[in-house]
């Protein structure tokens, strides 16, 4: 005890002892925590399926049906798993605004806790695909952006473009853009092959390959447009607009120009 | 001595060597007409000078090989992906070599307004029937010259050996392999065995860089010549005649015009490849067979091809063990083969059917000839109708559209619009023809109003001024062919056939509202 206290005005004894008592108060709250979860988890979790299914009820069930078991209008959600919901629900496709081919990208109807709820329930009715925890997304540890880029090329770009803009597919429905989507949602659309996507499950694309492509997708995100205004990076029908538009139509203006000034 | 008198002297040595004083004294006073449409095939020429210049600094790096490397360039997302060496030093070109990636844009954005002039300057030849005789010859030259733009921006589009130039050089290869009997034979000479092989990039890089730009530049010399020997066209004016050209001399008007215009389409072209993106290859990726990406076009230019091809449906017929894939076959070889001669022979075809023969230099103002502007706008329309389709998965996802709607609407409309195109330019000309003789009838509506003493209001219109009379009256209006199926002592003619169809073209070539004539202004002066 006598030798430590020599360094009780030492400089760096403040800072130590804070981080001490901080890891000290947070180790325990986190073991305290942790064992009441345990203990309560069952209750907690019964009481999380009762909400999902109110909610479900009320905002869910006139398509999906009471049970969930689908009419005619929309697919039965039995077995789609908790993974499916967050993608559809948290991404704002679903609930869908109208009965239009493809179900939209928007704003989200349900706060996160209220999409955990659905989730909850529907995972409740037969088992699938379950929502990617955050220590399964560390994509920035766990990927490589290179291959990213090329599993990207070789499964998604024939739908979703070489940069991720989206594009068309028959009969009006369409690959959307993966600009701005979450790594949760693209991790799970993956998984549960929303719409008009293949399922992509662990063997087609391993859980490591996914994270390269989602941090593909964040690179290209991120990516400034090194070469002047990106036209929407979706090829030469914008290239060719603008040629014609601004390039010959500056030119034609500069040729009015010259010849009305010679009068 | 003088600065002048130096000059003098350095003058009259190269002129006792070559008699270029002569020529020049002569040329430099060569007289060119004045008119903002005659400036669109320069901006094809500096387009064109533009091209080889920013080509041949690509030139100093682009490595055009397919040998496979590793890459190591500063581009981290595709740090250690395997890629063709044409596409590494495409890449190295865009990121490591300074100004390159300027360079490589001022290259493709150049390339996109060459040929958008050179379809500008074709569409005013032809509309102001500037190919007649004596320029068919380089009216043909011209078509060659768009053809020859067609391959040598698909091939440059084709070199840097991304994702899209592997997709483009993939469906030229199905076209290829479309041709029947040969087919195959020529895929296999072409890429020198199967797809996409070791052989192709090198090829097309000297067809590109060293060939084309060869024929190009022979090619583009006869067409200036012939304007300079056969003179410029020009429009009808007060003063202009068959036999004259009315417009300012080479020096120093031109000269001096001339040189400006070229910076300044550079200029434009420096300004578009320094503030917008244009094929982002680093985005593509590294071709594979095995990729392809949604929205893949071709370059403007053969946007139209690309649609066709898109619009054709799945029909193939199987015999003696042959495929004959007429859905490429058609929209690929086929149509653009009638499309291309066609557009050649016009010359000849117009004037078979107005049995013209004699030379033309005043142009005509469009609504004069109102079957041939209502036949280019047909033209048009079937480019515009096909072209839409090439883009149409972009329009589907930015208009909220099915791909599939797009395509039956073009698969119609590509029949149905022309035709119509051709039957509402015609009638608008006719329109027009009618609006330029009530203008020199009654004249121009001045917005006046007059009360008159019983109280009646009219509008004061007011003469035109001679010139405008003159421009609106000049043109000549030539009586359709008459060709009688029986001769003067009752015997049928030979090619009774051939002869009725060029009477009933002629006939309807021929349809005018009358001009206003001398006796006609007599009588509304004498009332």
């Amino acid at each position: 005890m006598k030798r430590l206290s020599r360094f009780r005005r030492h400089k760096a004894a403040a800072p130590l002892l804070l981080t001490f008592a901080l890891l000290g108060i947070g180790g325990t709250f986190s073991v305290a925590s942790a064992t009441t979860a345990n203990e309560t988890s069952a209750v907690e979790r019964s009481t999380l399926i009762e909400e999902g299914r109110q909610i479900f009820l009320k905002g869910c069930s006139s398509c999906h049906g009471l049970n969930a078991e689908g009419v005619s209008i929309a697919p039965s959600l039995i077995g789609v798993g908790a993974a499916s919901v967050d993608f559809q629900v948290g991404t704002g496709r679903m609930p869908m605004a109208d009965m239009s081919t493809q179900a939209m990208r928007k704003a989200p109807v349900y706060d996160e806790e209220e999409v955990a709820a659905l989730a909850a329930y529907v995972a409740s009715l037969a088992p699938g695909p379950e929502i990617p925890g955050m220590e399964l997304l560390n994509f920035e540890r766990d990927g490589s952006t290179a291959e990213g880029g090329e599993l990207f090329r070789n499964n998604c770009a024939m739908c979703h473009n070489f940069a991720g803009q989206g594009g068309a597919l028959t009969q009006g429905k369409y690959a959307p853009t993966v600009m701005g989507v979450l790594p949760k949602h693209i991790y799970e659309a993956m998984v549960t092959g929303p719409q008009a996507m293949p399922v992509f499950n662990d063997k087609t694309i391993t859980p490591e390959e996914k994270l390269s492509i989602i941090k593909w997708i964040k690179s290209a995100e991120a990516e400034p447009n090194l070469g002047g205004a990106s036209l929407g990076r979706v090829g030469p029908v914008t290239e060719g607009l603008l040629a014609w538009t601004l390039g010959l139509g500056l030119l034609i203006g500069v040729a009015v120009w010259l010849a009305t000034k010679a009068k | 001595m003088t600065v002048e008198a130096k000059l003098g002297q350095v003058a009259n040595y190269v002129d006792e060597r070559t008699g270029a004083a002569a020529f020049l004294k002569k040329s430099l006073k060569k007289v060119f007409p004045d008119h903002w449409s005659f400036l669109l095939g320069e901006v094809a020429l500096y387009s064109f000078v533009i091209l080889l210049l920013s080509g041949t600094f690509l030139t100093f790096w682009f490595d055009p090989s397919m040998r496979e490397v590793v890459y190591e360039g500063s581009y981290q997302p595709l740090e250690g992906v395997k890629m063709s060496a044409a596409y590494a030093s495409a890449l190295h070109i865009s990121f490591e070599v300074r100004g390159g990636l300027l360079m490589r844009q001022i290259h493709h954005w150049a390339a996109l307004i060459f040929m958008a002039a050179i379809v500008a300057h074709l569409l005013r030849v032809f509309f102001t029937g500037a190919f007649r005789k004596p320029r068919e010859g380089n009216w043909i030259i011209g078509v060659g010259l768009l053809t020859l733009g067609i391959v040598e921006g698909f091939l440059g589009y084709s070199l840097p050996d991304d994702l899209l130039s592997g997709t483009g050089i993939r469906i030229a290869e199905a076209i290829i392999q479309a041709i029947p009997v040969v087919g195959s034979y020529l895929s296999y000479f072409a890429f020198g065995g199967v797809f996409p092989g070791e052989l192709f990039i090198p090829r097309i890089y000297i067809v590109h860089v060293l060939l084309l730009p060869g024929a190009f530049l022979a090619l583009i010399t006869v067409h200036l010549m012939l304007v300079w020997y056969q003179k410029h066209t020009q429009y009808p004016g007060p003063g202009r005649t068959e036999k004259n050209v009315v417009g300012y001399p080479l020096m120093p008007m031109y000269m001096a015009k001339a040189g400006g215009f070229f910076f300044i389409v550079f200029g434009v072209t420096a300004f578009l490849g320094a503030v917008a993106s244009i094929n982002p290859i680093w985005l593509y990726g590294p071709y594979t067979p095995a990729q392809i990406s949604a929205g893949s076009q071709p370059d403007w230019y053969m946007g139209w091809l690309d649609g066709l091809v898109r619009m054709a449906p799945p029909i193939e017929t199987y015999f003696f063990g042959y495929t004959i894939s007429w859905n490429i076959l058609i929209p690929g070889l086929i149509i653009p083969g009638i499309l291309f001669t066609g557009m050649a022979l016009y010359p000849f075809i117009e004037s078979w059917i107005t049995g013209d023969k004699r030379e033309h230099h005043l142009l005509d103002r469009p609504r004069n000839a109102p079957n041939r502007t209502a036949l280019g706008a047909m033209s048009l329309t079937f480019m515009l109708v096909t072209l839409i389709n090439g883009g149409n998965d972009l329009i589907a996802t930015h208009f909220d559209l099915s791909i599939n709607q797009i395509m039956w609407g073009t698969r119609i409309g590509v029949f149905v619009l022309p035709p119509l195109a051709f039957i509402i330019t015609k009638r608008l000309c006719l329109s027009l023809q009618r609006a330029d003789r009530e203008l020199v009838l009654h004249g121009r509506e001045t917005g006046r109003l007059l009360r008159m003493p019983s109280g009646e209001f009219v509008e004061v219109h007011e003469p035109i001024s001679p010139e405008k009379a003159f421009i609106l009256t000049s043109h000549e209006q030539m009586p359709a062919l008459d060709l009688p199926a029986v001769d003067a002592r009752g015997v049928k003619r030979a090619g009774a056939l051939k002869n009725k169809l060029r009477a009933r073209l002629s006939k309807a070539n021929a349809e005018a509202i009358p001009k206003v004539s001398a006796d006609d202004l007599k009588e509304i002066e004498s009332h």
